[in-house]
Parts: structure tokens; sequence; C-alpha cells
């Protein structure tokens, strides 16, 4: 495959799409999906066969839109017209109103902050390409990356347009990328590896799985230029098994690719060979961790262990091996075709670039959004998200699932971007928001985090296994109402000790949620304690006076 | 003497096991297929029993005990039989704020089962997602496979009532 060839695949496909007056994209992601989506799809295309619009209308299935509350979600090409909460019998009033642009019972306005305050790069193909056809992906640019590296290009100036993007990881820790990938690249071994992680395990997110489900092939092609730049000839995408569609997606994508010779041996008639293959997850948080994940790859119980060694030199089987997340892989093809600099233009002084968030809990627009980092809290939560319901008041955003913290209304003008995050206490994460009102508690919810993080504990260090437990007791204690103002004190003390004493990132962070509570909330767990009460109403409090065995 | 990797036969002439060995052939018998050749069985057979462990132990040359370690580790796994429907309960944070704990309370009140349990006449199992990805659609529930979005406690157990009375 040659640029030229590649170009005449995109304009091929540009021209027949072209062809119709009408692209009708029907979200078949999987939120959309779980309100039957698909029934709506095949309504819309009887409805277009049966006015004989055929030769003017294509109805696509299309990746996510963002707005998943709203679902399911029918857009119209070029018009750009939206439709919420499409129901299979809607079919004919929204074919009925494709020429005259009549609207519908569902139409939804889409000149509002939702959309117009979003930026997208990772997520711009998503709700526009069907995920499905490789020549969709073709036609909006895709590719042409990789194939302009491999003519073009040598690794080192691949690794030099990241490294000047100033990109970093975006599985949550923000490890330059570039860096990582120049620390694989010097590696001297022969054999190296390239490992997607797609084993999205915090609860509250599904940003990668959006990706993976609307673009898969963003994500195999982001991973074949690390390949190239770093000097791989084995990939591997390890997702989890509670996503049938994406992992459904990618393979369909693999094979596609296989077959253009966009992936395996000698791409694009060069020397270089790349195969990905997909991984399994099965269920266990611990496996985002990247020394577990490389445990969990190998057949063997995902269990961490102690870095350095890092895995870019002593990885998979103890080969050099390049660790990245769906995210970071996603940005990559843009950077490389678009420039490091223009990449760096987005964001802030750290943090460049965009970062992807889903949106839920006490909002009233959930969903996945793409804002450039540097973004206010308040301007994600109340213009993007459209505010909290129900005229309840706002009292916490959590990010960064049981690793991050609970960010009180006073820090809502903090800009997002790493370093901001981590400063008032919580983290950037992986991307999951959730919005809670007044009628969440704050002492149950960093309970329910401990919990979690109790029983994903992997069992190896004692520090995590016990100290995880022990905490979860004691807040169980407190949300009971049958804690002592010494048991608080102990809290904060085993806090401190798991936070510091932990194998991995898992206990290591596993005390955010409570120190973050604790540091904004006091006042709540000191109700429950001293006065036994829970002001959300959410603990139910054994009677006072009454003494516990 | 190798007394782990004896059992190298199916252990029944069900066509299932075929589909078992295919997924261990295809990564060359080696032992970090396990995981994928494990998912083949549940797949295939719904669950993980004795048998199923050890013909994987001798398929892959691995030591039983590391297939149990393997099977038990990850929450995907399970080594009992699921009643003849599944009502998965997502409990991710999103869903846990806005009434996921009301949710099994309700199914757990109707049904007299805990997460994790299945009934007695193996009708309906119970079970916990630690998230679905449908936070969109918070609070969120699984009935067989088809996803439940924004459920009350309510409409869960009548949701529940007509997929068992069903096939009764």
């Amino acid at each position: 495959m040659t640029l030229e060839e590649l170009r005449k695949i995109a304009a091929a496909e540009q021209q027949t799409q072209q062809k119709y007056g009408h692209r009708v994209h029907v979200c078949i992601a999987a939120g959309c999906l779980s309100s039957h989506s698909d029934l709506v799809k095949e309504a819309l295309r009887k409805e277009v066969l049966e006015s004989g619009m055929q030769s003017d209308v294509l109805v696509k299935g299309v990746g996510c839109m963002g707005l998943c509350s709203a679902g399911p979600l029918v857009a119209v090409e070029p018009e750009g017209t939206l439709f919420a909460g499409v129901k299979a019998e809607d079919a004919a009033e929204i074919v009925a109103g494709l020429d005259s642009g009549a609207p519908a019972a569902t139409s939804c306005p889409t000149d509002v902050p939702f959309f117009e305050r979003q930026q997208k790069i990772v997520l711009e193909n998503s709700g526009k390409i069907d995920p499905e056809r490789i020549e969709d992906y073709i036609a909006a640019d895709g590719y042409a990356a990789l194939v302009h590296a491999l003519a073009e290009m040598s690794p080192a100036e691949v690794i030099q347009q990241v490294l000047r993007s100033g990109l970093r990881g975006r599985g949550g820790a923000g490890y330059p990328t570039g860096l990582k990938w120049t620390t694989v690249a010097k590696a001297g071994e022969e054999r190296k590896f390239v490992i997607c992680n797609a084993d999205e395990g915090d609860p509250g997110a599904f940003m990668d799985r959006a990706v993976l489900e609307s673009d898969p092939h963003r994500v195999l092609e982001g991973m074949a230029l690390a390949a190239y730049a770093v000097g791989a000839q084995q990939g591997y995408i390890y997702v989890r098994a509670e996503y049938p569609l994406a992992v459904k997606h990618l393979k369909t994508a693999i094979r596609q690719a296989e077959h253009m010779g966009l992936l395996g041996n000698s791409i694009c008639s060069t020397r270089f060979s790349f195969h990905v293959d997909i991984r399994l997850g099965a269920g266990a948080f611990v496996c985002g961790e990247e020394t577990a994940l490389l445990a969990s790859i190998e057949g063997r119980r995902g269990s961490p262990r102690p870095r350095p060694p890092y895995p870019a030199e002593d990885g998979l089987w103890g080969c050099p091996t390049l660790i990245n997340n769906v995210e970071t892989f996603a940005n990559v093809p843009p950077i490389v075709r678009k420039g490091g600099e223009w990449f760096a233009g987005i964001g802030t002084e750290k943090s460049k670039g965009t970062k992807v968030f889903a949106l839920a809990g006490r909002v009233a627009n959930t969903g996945l959004i793409e804002v450039p980092m540097g973004i206010t809290l308040r301007e994600i939560i109340f213009q993007i998200g459209g505010g909290i319901p129900e005229g309840k008041r706002f009292k916490a955003v959590q990010t960064g699932g049981p690793s991050g913290g609970c960010i009180p209304e006073q820090y809502l003008d903090s800009p997002v971007d790493y370093e901001s995050l981590a400063k008032i206490g919580s983290i950037m994460g992986s991307g999951g928001m959730i919005v809670m009102d007044e009628t969440s508690c704050m002492v149950d919810v960093a309970r329910y985090f401990m919990e979690f993080c109790k029983s994903e504990s992997c069992g190896k260090c004692v520090p995590c296994r016990t100290g995880t437990a022990q905490l979860h007791d004691l807040l169980a204690k407190i949300t009971e109402g049958t804690a002592t103002p010494a048991e608080l004190a102990l809290v904060e003390e085993l806090c401190d000790l798991v936070k510091h004493t932990s194998l991995c990132g898992l206990g290591q962070t596993a005390p955010n949620p409570v120190l973050s509570t604790l540091r904004y909330f006091r006042e709540e767990y000191e109700a429950h304690i001293a006065k036994k009460e829970c002001r959300a109403g959410v603990c139910q409090m054994h009677a006072s006076g009454e003494v516990m065995p | 003497m190798q007394p782990f990797f004896e059992q190298q036969r199916s252990p029944s002439e069900d066509k299932r096991w075929k589909i078992v060995e295919a997924t261990a052939r295809r990564h060359g018998r080696e032992p970090h297929a396990l995981i994928e050749t494990l998912h083949t069985v549940q797949e295939s057979f719904g669950y993980l029993d004795e048998t199923a462990l050890g013909y994987v132990a001798g398929l892959l040359r691995v030591p039983l005990s590391r297939v149990y370690g393997v099977a038990t580790f990850y929450h995907f796994f399970t080594l009992k039989p699921k009643g003849k429907h599944t009502c998965v309960v997502c409990t991710g944070t999103a869903c846990y704020i806005k009434g996921a704990p009301a949710l099994l309370a309700a199914v757990g009140k109707r049904y007299g089962i805990q997460p994790g349990e299945t009934t007695g006449d193996n009708r309906l199992s119970l079970v916990t997602a630690r998230c679905l990805g449908s936070c969109g659609l918070a609070p969120a529930a699984v009935l067989d496979s088809a996803v439940l979005g924004k459920v009350t406690p309510a409409t869960l157990v009548e949701q529940i009532e007509r997929g068992v009375k069903h096939d009764a």
C-alpha cells in the first residue's frame, strides 16, 4: 500500500458517500444499543426502502455520539441535525422530514454548550464513521499517518513528533509518552512488544470502551506507529471480557487491516512487520496495573511485581515492552499526521491536548465528552453537563475512580490538568467523572470505594490486603454510627500506612477517596461519630445509645 | 512420572471439548493460553467444573494448582453453574449513587437471595458487576442479555417476574 493507493481508496469512499443527499447516522455503540438502537436502524432502513429513497438516503451504524443519557441518538449529515430518544416508531417521521428539514418530535438542539464547548481529537471519528468498515476510516484520513511515516520518516523522527507534542499517558498517571517510547526504542533487545491497556476497570469510566467500539482502527494505527517507532514486531490489546462489542469491532478491524496490508508482514512493502492479537481480561481491576497486566497476558494470576525494572526494559516474557492506554494510542495518528507542534498548541503548559471524560452521576447530561486540557470543572459540570437536575445542590465531583478523590465546590474553578487535580487531592485518572449532589453521603462514598479496593486487592502485599480490609471495617462502623473519635484517628493513621507501604498503585492510591473526603468533608465524619447523624440520609444508623458488641 | 499432565483425552464425547481444544491449539498449547482457554470453556459450558479444570491443566501442561489459582483469582470465571436466568445489577459509582443498593435489596427480598446466589429452584441468579460502562443510563441492570437502563426497584422486579414467568 502506498500513499497514492490509500488516497484512491479514500477518494472512492468519499465519492460513494457524497452520492447520497442525506446520510443518516444511528449510534450502535453499547449505550444506545442497550436502548435498542439496532431496531431503530432497521426501521429507518425499511422506511427508506419503502419510500423509494434508497438512492438518496444512506442509513449507517456509527459509534458513540456522546450524549448517552438521551439515546438512542440519530444524526443526519450533511445537515447536522440530531434526534434523541428515537424509537423504531419514529422512523417514518424522521425519513419524511429529511427533504423538508421539518423538525420531528424527537429533534434535539445541537447549538448547546454540550456540543459547542467540546473539542474532539480522539473522538473526531466517533459517531461519524462506521466502525466496522475500514474504508470509512480511510476516508477520514485514516492510516495516512502510518503510510506516510513508513515511507518518509525514520523511527526516531516519529518519536521526535510524539516528544514535541507533549502527550502524556492517558491511563491516569500522566507519564510523558515520548519518554516511554524513547526508553523502549533504546533497549537493545531483538524482541519487543507493544501493548494496549484496554482493561478499563474503574467503576464509572467508559471512555476506552467508546473509543474501541466507535473507532477501533484509530487504536490499531496508533499501535502500529508505536511499534515502528520502538522496533516491536508483536502487539497485544488487553481488553475486558465485559466489553463484547469492543472485542467484536477490534477483531473485525484487525482482519480488515491485515487484508489491506496495513498490519501483518511487510507492511506497505517495507521491512516493517507488526502483528496484533487480542487478550481478554477476566475481571480483575488490578490488571490495569502494568506489571499485573503482563502477568495476566502470560496466563498467570494478575499479581504485580515491584518496579524497577520497568516494563520498558523488562516486560512481557522479559522483553522490552511498551504499554500505553487506549486513549494515548488514539492520540498518536493525528500527532504524526499534523505534527507535534499542532498538538502542543492545545491545552495548558504542562498538560497538552484534550482529555475524554465519562461524565456521569447527578448531572443533567451524562455521557462521553472530550474537552481541551485546562478547562475548569465548573465549565464541564454546569455548561457541558447542564448542571444538577431536580434543583438539588452540587456537593462534590469525583475523578480518578477508586484511586482518585472528591473535589468540593470551592475548587470548581480549578483547571483540569494533571498538576492542578493532584494539588487538590485528586488525580486526572483515566477519565471517570462522577458528579454528586446533597443526596450523597461522603463517608458512604469513601466506604464504597474502600470496599471496591478491598475486594480487588490481589493479596500479594500485606499493607494492601489487610489495610484495605481494616479501613473498610472502620469506615463501615462510622457509617453505622458505632465508631469512636479514636477510630477516626486510626483511619487516618492506617491511610498513611497503606499509601506509603503498598507494593503497587492499587494499594498506594486506595486511601485517596478517604483522605480527600476527610480533607473537605470532615464535619460529615464527625457528625456520624458524635451525633450519629447522616445529613444526606444515606446511612442507616443504629439507635443512639446502643452499643455494638 | 507426570501426574499433573495425565489427562489429555476429552473428558467426554461432548462436542464442546473440540472448541476448547481448538483454542489451546491456536496458542500452540502454551501455558500462556490458560486464561484464553478458560474463557472458551466458560463460554461453551457456562462455568468451570473440576473436570474442566483438570482437563485444561493436562491440555496446556500446567499444574492443576495454577489452573485453580487463575480460575479463582479472576471474578469473571465462575465455578458454580448459574441459574436459568441471570440478573446482573451494576454497582459502579454512577449506579451506586443513583440507587443500585436499593435494586439489590428489592430483588434479594423478592427471591430470598443475596448477590452471588441462585434461587433454590435454579430459576434466577443474582450477581453484581463492577461497572457495565452504561453510566449514562444509571442505575443499570442486565437481565439475561438485555441491558435495562434507568431502572427502579419496582420496574426491575417486574421485569424479572415477567422473564422468569415466561418459561414457567
